[in-house]
Order: structure tokens, then sequence, then C-alpha cells
């Protein structure tokens, strides 16, 4: 189990609680604003890009080349940027806190 | 070669040139064809623009007999920005509840009608209907109106042979020009009112500009949803055991939609007019130079899909750009996503198998290269799976 709380771009918070699936199916459940989803996860899309802290970036990774060549050309995009369809929730983002990018 | 297989027309001069120039009504246009490239002549619009002459970026250019600008295709931002603004919460309705529920009974009611009849030809009879009456849902109208689109045919819009024809185009307009003005006595909660109550600085959306928008979600929705519907018939035909597949794990087919539209790319490309002087793949590209980014190819760059020409229902790692990207990306795309969802699941609860008879193909041509994008005509049988 993880809970990781959501900032959205007009600085609302939310704390959610996930057992399986990626953190961006996580977030479409929850209606976090700024994250849709729209390819369902094959990192086609973008629409759920998010922030990470430098600590957590370290403990996660960075991105493969396909996701980071996807992240390139997005808004917003800083050297702590994931896109959340490729994190998997598990026991390691437990207490993580992401920022929304868009 | 089997009715489901789309060869990758461009690999070749893709790997070794990268782009392709072919002549459009004696104007060259250079198209794209590389994953990186194309993606990154879609991202920075000031370099290569949409908001030229209306008709330009459309490839056979309708600049000869086209004056009203399609919104928000040809534009860029920031005006792009703003106009599309005002159309993206209307767009993302087939995310609803009730509009799912309502899409998946249209799409029943149409298999139920097509199960066990001695044969069909599925292009007119099945995804022309499917595509029209699952835009009735879209535009907030009657399915009823469904009919009269129907009834004008899968050649609407554009001639085939003679893309200074504008005579074809006319019904469209006329017919728009029709609803704008009902609705403008009657407002109501369809598409049309919405866009005339819509603002853009301060005023609200001009006819000329509800037309535009109007105009674009017609034909933008209209072959590339009937060559996605027919092509996936087309596929569970020559591939029972894919059907067998995501009857026993339909949490797959989401991922297959997205594959589908890879492999499928229904809309092959889409121009720009260069801005700068520049370059891609070592190619010098100049002021007003037309180039055109194509996405079927781009879906095919085996630097970017392992085995891309094969269909992998449940691809995990999809780049594709067949919705476009960045600033443009389609925004029909959670209509069209929801649209060939529920048509798997529907499929795959109801048909056995398809039985693929004669079929013609629908091939465009660009300039050497020949892509099939879909069929003519195909005559199938569909059988259920109580029989
Ligand atoms: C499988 C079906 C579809 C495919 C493959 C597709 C493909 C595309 C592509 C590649 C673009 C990008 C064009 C560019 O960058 O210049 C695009 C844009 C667009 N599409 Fe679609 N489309 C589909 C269905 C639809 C539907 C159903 C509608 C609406 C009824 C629609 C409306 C639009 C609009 C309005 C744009 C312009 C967006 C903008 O300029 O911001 N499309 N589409
Ligand atoms: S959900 Fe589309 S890239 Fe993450």
């Amino acid at each position: 189990m993880a809970k990781i709380t959501f900032i959205t771009r007009d600085g609302e918070s939310k704390t959610v609680e996930g057992h399986s699936g990626s953190v961006m199916e996580l977030a479409v459940q929850n209606h976090i604003q700024g994250i849709d989803g729209d390819c369902g996860g094959v990192c086609s899309c973008a629409t759920c890009h998010v922030h990470l802290s430098p600590e957590d970036m370290e403990k996660l990774g960075q991105p493969s080349e396909i996701e980071a060549d996807m992240l390139e050309l997005e808004d917003n995009v800083s050297s702590y940027s994931r896109l959340s369809c490729q994190l998997d929730v598990s026991d390691e983002l437990d207490g993580m806190t992401l920022k929304v990018a868009n | 070669m089997k009715k489901s297989e789309f060869p990758d027309a461009f690999q070749k001069v893709r790997e070794t040139d990268g782009v392709l120039d072919i002549d459009d009504q004696f104007e060259k246009v250079t198209m794209i064809l590389r994953h990186k490239d194309v993606r990154k002549c879609a991202h920075y619009y000031q370099s290569f623009k949409s908001g030229v002459q209306p008709g330009r970026i459309v490839v056979p250019s309708e600049e000869k007999i086209r004056e009203i600008r399609q919104i928000p295709l040809e534009l860029d931002p920031p005006l792009h920005t703003q106009y599309r603004s005002e159309m993206e919460a209307w767009f993302r309705r087939p995310l609803q509840e009730d509009y799912e529920l309502k899409l998946t009974q249209i799409t029943s009611d149409l298999v139920d009608e097509i199960l066990d009849k001695a044969v069909l030809e599925v292009v007119e009879e099945f995804a022309l209907k499917l595509q029209s009456q699952a835009l009735t849902l879209l535009l907030n109208v009657p399915i009823e109106e469904a009919e009269i689109w129907i009834s004008w045919g899968t050649h609407v819009f554009r001639s085939e042979d003679n893309p200074l024809d504008a005579e074809k185009a006319e019904i469209l307009y006329h017919y728009i020009d029709e609803q704008i003005e009902k609705v403008l006595h009657h407002p109501g909660d369809d598409l049309y009112s919405v866009l005339l109550r819509s603002q853009f600085e301060g005023r609200k959306f001009t006819k000329e500009e509800v037309k535009g928008t109007m105009i674009l979600t017609f034909a933008g929705g209209r072959d590339t949803i009937i060559n996605a519907v027919t092509n996936i018939i087309v596929y569970f035909g020559d591939h029972p055991e894919s059907l067998e597949k995501i009857r026993e794990d339909p949490d797959i087919i989401g991922k297959a939609v997205e594959e589908f539209i890879r492999y499928f790319s229904p809309l092959t490309h889409l121009g720009r007019v260069v801005d700068v002087e520049t370059n891609v793949c070592e190619y010098d590209l100049h002021n007003d130079d037309k180039v055109s980014l194509c996405w079927a190819s781009a879906n095919r760059d085996s630097n970017v899909f392992k085995n891309p020409n094969e269909v992998i229902l449940d691809r995990k790692m999809n780049p594709h750009v067949g919705f476009g990207f960045s600033h443009h990306k389609c925004l029909g795309a959670t209509h069209a996503r929801q649209l060939l969802k529920i048509l798997i699941k529907v499929l795959v609860e109801k048909v056995h198998s398809i039985q693929l008879l004669e079929s013609e193909e629908n091939i465009e041509t660009w300039g050497k290269i020949k892509r099939k994008v879909g069929f003519h005509q195909v005559n199938a049988k569909f059988n259920s799976i109580k029989n």
C-alpha cells in the first residue's frame, strides 16, 4: 500500500491511497486535476506528467529513453519530471508528494 | 498477403533519406518521415506553421477551393490556444458515463443488426453508420440526424480524383450553414449552440468561426473513423485468435486501441509551412516551403517501435503519433478512443468469427509511394457466438 499526495497547479493538495496499477491510474481514479491519462499508459500522450522531489527522483530513477524523449518536448519539463503512467504504485512510493506539471 | 496486412510504404525512403518530396498541384511538399523529426516539427510551431492561408496545410491543398479557416487546426499558438481551450471541455464529454452508455447502445444495436446476415458490405453498411450515429452524441443532436450524413455516402467532402472539385464540399457547407441559422433562432445544448455562445477575446464566436469549427469536426472525424472501424473488423476477420485473446483478457482493450491507431494510422499526414531557414535530416528547407508531418511513417519507425510491422495487441510502450502530437493533437481523440474501445468490447461479446469475402483496397498515392489506408469496400459475414 502507498499513500501519495498530489499537488495540482492551483495549489490544491490531495492524498490518496493505492495498492496496485500505475500512479497515473490512481490519479485518474481520484480525479486529480491535470492528470488525464488519455492514452491509457502507453507513453503516447504525456497527459500524466508530474514533478518529483530531488530525493524521490533519485530513489525512483531516471525515465527510460522513450519516456525521456516524450518529456523533452513537453511544457513545464524539469530534471525532476516523470510520466506517472510509468511509475507503479508500490510501498516504495509511500509518503511521496508529486506535483502535477500541467 | 492477408487483407489485414498494411505494409509500411515509407520504410526504405525513411531509413535512407528521412524525407520524401512529392508534388501537389505543382507545389513541392516535403514529407517528414522519421518519428523524432515529426514530433519536433509538430512541437516547434514557430518554424512549422499551421496558421497560413486556409486550405494550404492539407494535402492535397484546398487553397483554391476553400476560403474558410478550419478552427483550431489552421491556427498557431497563442490564437490556437484561445480557441481550443473554449472547446476542450466539450470534446471530453465522451468520458462521461451517460455518453459511454449511449454509445454502447448504438454500437450494440448496429452489431445485432448485422449478425448472421448473409453478406454485408462493411464500409457502407456498418462503419459509416457507426461513425455517423456516434457523431450525433459528440454534437449532442438527435440520432435521426445521422440518416442525412449516412445518405451522403463515403465519398462526400472531397472528390476522389480531382482535388480542385469544390462541388462535393458544398453539400457539407450548405448543411452547416442551415444548421447554424436554425440554432440562431432556437439555441439549445448542441455543439453549434455551444460554439455560438463561446468567447474569443471578449466577443462571441462569429458564424464564420462556428462554421470553420464544424467543417473540421465533420471532415476530421469521418474517413479516419470509417477506416479505423473497417480495418479493425478486417483484422479480427483474419485473426479470430485475437478476438479470443481479448475475450479472455478484456483489460488489454485500451492498449489494443492504441496499437490499432499506430498500425493503421488512419490519417497519413498533415502539412505545415516553413517560417525560417532550417533543416531536417540534412535537407534544407526555406521560408514558405511546404512540409508534411507523416504520422503513418513515424508510427513504423524501427528506432522507436520494436517489430513495427506487427500488431502487438498489448504493446506496452507505444509512443505513436496516430492522433498527432503536441499543440494540434487530435481534439476528437477522446471520442475516437471511446468509440473503438466500445466497438471491440461489443465485438468480443457477440461475434464468434468474421468471414471476409471480396474487398477493394483504398490505396493513396504520394509521389512514388503507394500506401494502403483502408478499403473502398469489404464484404463479410459476421457469425454470432451462439451458433
Ligand atoms: C481514428 C480517428 C482519428 C484520427 C486518426 C485523427 C487524427 C488526427 C491528427 C493526426 C490530428 C493532428 C493534425 C495536425 O497536427 O495538424 C488531428 C487533429 C484534429 N482532429 Fe482528429 N483524428 C481522428 C478522429 C477525429 C474525430 C472523431 C474528430 C471530431 C469529430 C476529430 C477532430 C480533430 C480536430 C478538431 C483536430 C484539430 C486539433 C487542433 O488543431 O488543435 N478527429 N486528428
Ligand atoms: S498516460 Fe499517456 S503518456 Fe502517460
